[in-house]
């Protein structure tokens, strides 16, 4: 017979204003098997705990059940409390009384009967607790980061700095991703490339990282330090240790008539290219489907002029395979599609543009070389229309529901940058909140207004349409004014929603990390712990997590960066005991176990085995106990009951459910 | 029926009759900016949102815009928000019809109306629509 102690906790007024505590104390030291019942303040803290100590030395106690917050608050403060008092953390079981309870009623009588019963029902499940010791696994010191932007490469480079290998697999041919095509970063106005292009050449003659460019991750198997991943380097058609990055080739190669995608479409590239000239590693790859040597046969021109012989077109893709400790995904965005937008007439007119395309437009290596001008015609804009929020705080189906948090800022960058480099150029900004929340932001907003006199108006764009004068008729509403507006402009730019990059979803597959409906890959805890995902050992590092800008990627990439290394510090990980475990003398070898584990930690082995005098060779399933993450799927699959989980054993869980209708 | 008690009735029913959650406005404007008719309203679709809000119905229903409107649904196709205020003038427009209590049309009046060239079951319809 167990002995068990019983601790109820006020929660402050969190429990104690809608339970009646004194009375679960009342009816918990009824139940078969305790000892002990008492109530407290706040049993969390350290007076706390040091009665839940107290009573265990005292009263001998070999279980406990704490009736507080959900267990993932405090299930882990109480085990380590029970762990130092002697008792085995496992013999610890938390009744939920606040948000399954206080927190959703209102009625005291009540929520005090279902606080009884919670309590009930978690003093049956420890009176059938077996203490469990959790074992150990190893941890590969090596650290694998999806994606080559900057929040990748600040992460890789935190982590190699602590002395850990690093590898990062970009998809496309050179690591820079989004900020790589700024112009400008706001609020300092620092040149993107000035202050990224350092760290991609930091990242590229880091000892300690491997950057593996055009590849992508085509499996991931294992588990938090001891993770196994295929990477798939897609090939290149140049073989990149005798290129020397001369760059004759896309000078002399004849298909030019691809869009550029690091332009965003607005010009063309050679089928044989590096996406612009800073890439890293400064070595082409060849556009399969572009080249004419791969489409007619005849061509090979690249090969002629390559001085080093480095053109492969026998190339092939090449799947290889590293076991990691730790997995920071960082793969970032892009801006959404507008094809729903008709009313902003952006398929209609050259002269609507993303602020995307606005930066490689202002941008010197852009297609207009930093010019300011009309994509149609390449006349030189007197108006500019600025357009907020498109896309962004949609609650249809054509936009996203959130904020994209970085709009607000880079518009009044855009506006500012051009009111400065060209003062006869007019530019107004329609918006329906600035959003300046950030160090030296709102400050910026308002010396774009201020000393740069940017025309804002509060209100939406509802139609754009291009005129036969090739000008665009902006119709809008000016709220303060309460009137409609017509005018005039030359050029328009839409401040285009930014979503995840699409890669993302079938990753988190991969990961089994968990995405929420915008994509975005979900923290362990939206507040406490922001950049883990509740995949163990899978850390975030910018826009997968949730719309920011560069200086909080940054941050957040460093944070995910020290999660990742904490981990990758460890000598070995202690697993969770509350595995599966199946019993030899029922199970009869089926395999639907093994077919339901999404896991793959279930095997069979033939064994002898002893059945009630009966001896004979059967095949039994054997569960890994490092891969078992507990979910449960096979002891709920298993016809012959032979499957059980340690900790939630099926007796368990019955008793719960019999101490709750009883 | 106090007067409070009616302006919260009329109010629910605008939301009933047009699906609409008011409360889910932004107060971005696009609806004021996208609409053909916005010059000849007193009170622009935007403004819409908040009266309905604020059940400051009588002030809808006496406006001019109600029946300036031409559900072209530009607003409903463009709101971000799903707020759709050609909805809201529309059920509004509803509430008012219903209202009326009396007849449009009174049977003295027809043979000033008569036109050899007006349908009579126009006639007969506004009887039917009406007539309470």
């Amino acid at each position: 017979m167990q002995r068990i102690g019983v601790f109820v906790c006020h929660c402050g007024s969190n429990i104690a204003a809608t339970v009646d505590v004194k009375k679960v104390v009342e009816m918990a030291a009824r139940e078969p098997g305790v000892v002990h019942a008492e109530d407290y303040q706040y049993m969390c803290s350290e007076a706390g705990q040091a009665k839940i100590a107290a009573a265990i030395a005292e009263k001998k106690l070999t279980g406990i059940v704490v009736c507080s917050c959900s267990p993932r608050m405090h299930e882990a403060t109480f085990r380590k409390c029970a762990e130092r008092a002697g008792l085995n953390p496992y013999m610890v079981e938390i009744a939920n009384i606040r948000e399954h309870c206080s927190w959703i009623h209102k009625n005291m009588e009540e929520a005090t009967e279902k606080a009884v019963i919670l309590a009930r029902a978690a003093i049956a499940k420890v009176n059938l607790n077996a203490p469990l010791k959790p074992g150990e696994s190893r941890v590969t010191k090596r650290a694998l980061v999806i994606g080559g932007g900057i929040a990748g490469i600040q992460s890789a480079l935190d982590i190699a700095d602590a002395g850990y290998e690093v590898d990062i697999v970009e998809k496309t041919p050179s690591i820079g991703g989004r900020m790589a095509q700024l112009d400008k970063t706001f609020p300092t106005l620092d040149c993107s490339a000035c202050i990224l292009t350092p760290k991609m050449v930091e990242a590229a003659a880091h000892e300690k990282i491997n950057i593996y460019t055009y590849s992508e991750v085509e499996k991931i198997s294992g588990f938090v330090g001891d993770f196994t991943v295929d990477i798939r380097k897609k090939a290149r058609s140049i073989d990149a240790n005798k290129c020397t990055g001369c760059g004759a080739c896309q000078e002399k190669c004849p298909s030019k008539k691809s869009l550029s995608e690091f332009n965003r479409g607005l010009n063309t590239r050679s089928a044989i290219y590096t996406p612009f000239a800073q890439a890293i590693p400064n070595v082409p790859v060849i556009d399969r489907e572009a080249c004419i040597k791969f489409k007619t046969g005849k061509c090979g021109i690249c090969s002629k002029v390559c001085a080093a012989g480095a053109v492969d077109y026998e190339q092939k893709d090449e799947i290889f395979t590293e076991k990691y400790g730790a997995i920071v995904v960082a793969t970032g965005f892009d801006t959404i599609k507008l094809d729903k937008y008709d009313e902003y007439a952006y398929n209609q007119s050259k002269d609507v543009i993303t602020s995307l395309e606005l930066e490689r437009v202002m941008n010197a290596a852009g297609p207009t070389k930093g010019h300011l001008e009309r994509l149609s015609d390449g006349k030189h804009p007197e108006h500019i229309v600025f357009v907020q929020c498109v896309g962004s705080r949609c609650s249809d189906e054509r936009g996203k529901p959130y904020c994209s948090k970085i709009c607000c800022m880079y518009t009044a960058k855009h506006a500012m940058l051009i009111r400065d480099k060209y003062p006869d150029v007019k530019v107004t900004v329609f918006y329906i909140d600035v959003r300046t929340p950030g160090k030296n932001f709102d400050e910026f907003y308002r010396r774009a207004v201020e000393e740069y006199g940017v025309n804002y108006i509060k209100g939406q764009v509802g139609k754009v349409a291009p005129q036969p004068d090739g000008s665009l008729l902006v119709q809008a509403s000016d709220l303060l004014d309460n009137k409609q507006i017509k005018m005039k402009a030359d050029m328009v730019v839409l401040a285009t929603a930014i979503e995840p990059d699409p890669s993302v979803r079938p990753l988190a597959t991969m990961l089994t990390a968990s995405i929420d409906t915008n994509n975005f890959l979900t923290e362990a805890h939206p507040k406490l712990r922001p950049v883990e995902s509740p995949t163990a050992g899978i850390f975030l590092s910018g826009v997968c997590q949730g719309p920011k800008d560069i200086p909080e990627t940054v941050a957040q990439a460093g944070a995910a960066a020290v999660k990742a290394i904490g981990l990758l510090a460890k000598d070995k990980l202690t697993t969770n005991p509350c595995t599966a475990k199946a019993d030899e003398l029922l199970c009869n070898g089926c395999s639907t176990c093994a077919n339901v584990c999404p896991y793959g930690a279930i095997s069979y082995e033939v064994k002898l085995i002893n059945d009630h005098g009966v001896r004979e060779d059967r095949r039994i399933a054997v569960v890994n106990n490092a891969l078992c993450q507990g979910c449960g799927a096979c002891t709920v699959a298993c016809p012959s009951g032979a499957m059980d989980l340690q900790g939630f054993s099926n007796r368990q869980i019955i008793a719960e459910v019999d101490a709750i209708c009883r | 029926m106090s007067n409070v008690s009616k302006i919260e009735k009329q109010a629910a029913l605008i939301r009933e009759i047009s699906g609409v959650n008011p409360y889910k406005c932004m107060k971005c404007g696009k609806c004021s900016a996208t609409c053909p008719a916005f010059d000849e309203m007193d009170i622009k679709p935007h403004q819409f949102v908040s009266y309905v809000q604020e059940g400051n119905i009588a002030a809808l229903a006496e406006s001019k815009s109600l029946w300036k409107c031409l559900s072209c649904f530009a607003c409903v196709e463009r709101c971000p928000r799903d707020v759709k205020p050609a909805k809201l003038i529309d059920a509004a427009r509803q509430i008012v019809e219903r209202e009326k209590g009396g007849d449009y049309l009174m049977a003295d009046e027809i043979p000033t109306l008569l036109d050899p060239e007006l349908p009579q079951q126009l006639l007969v319809s506004a009887f039917r629509r009406y007539r309470r």
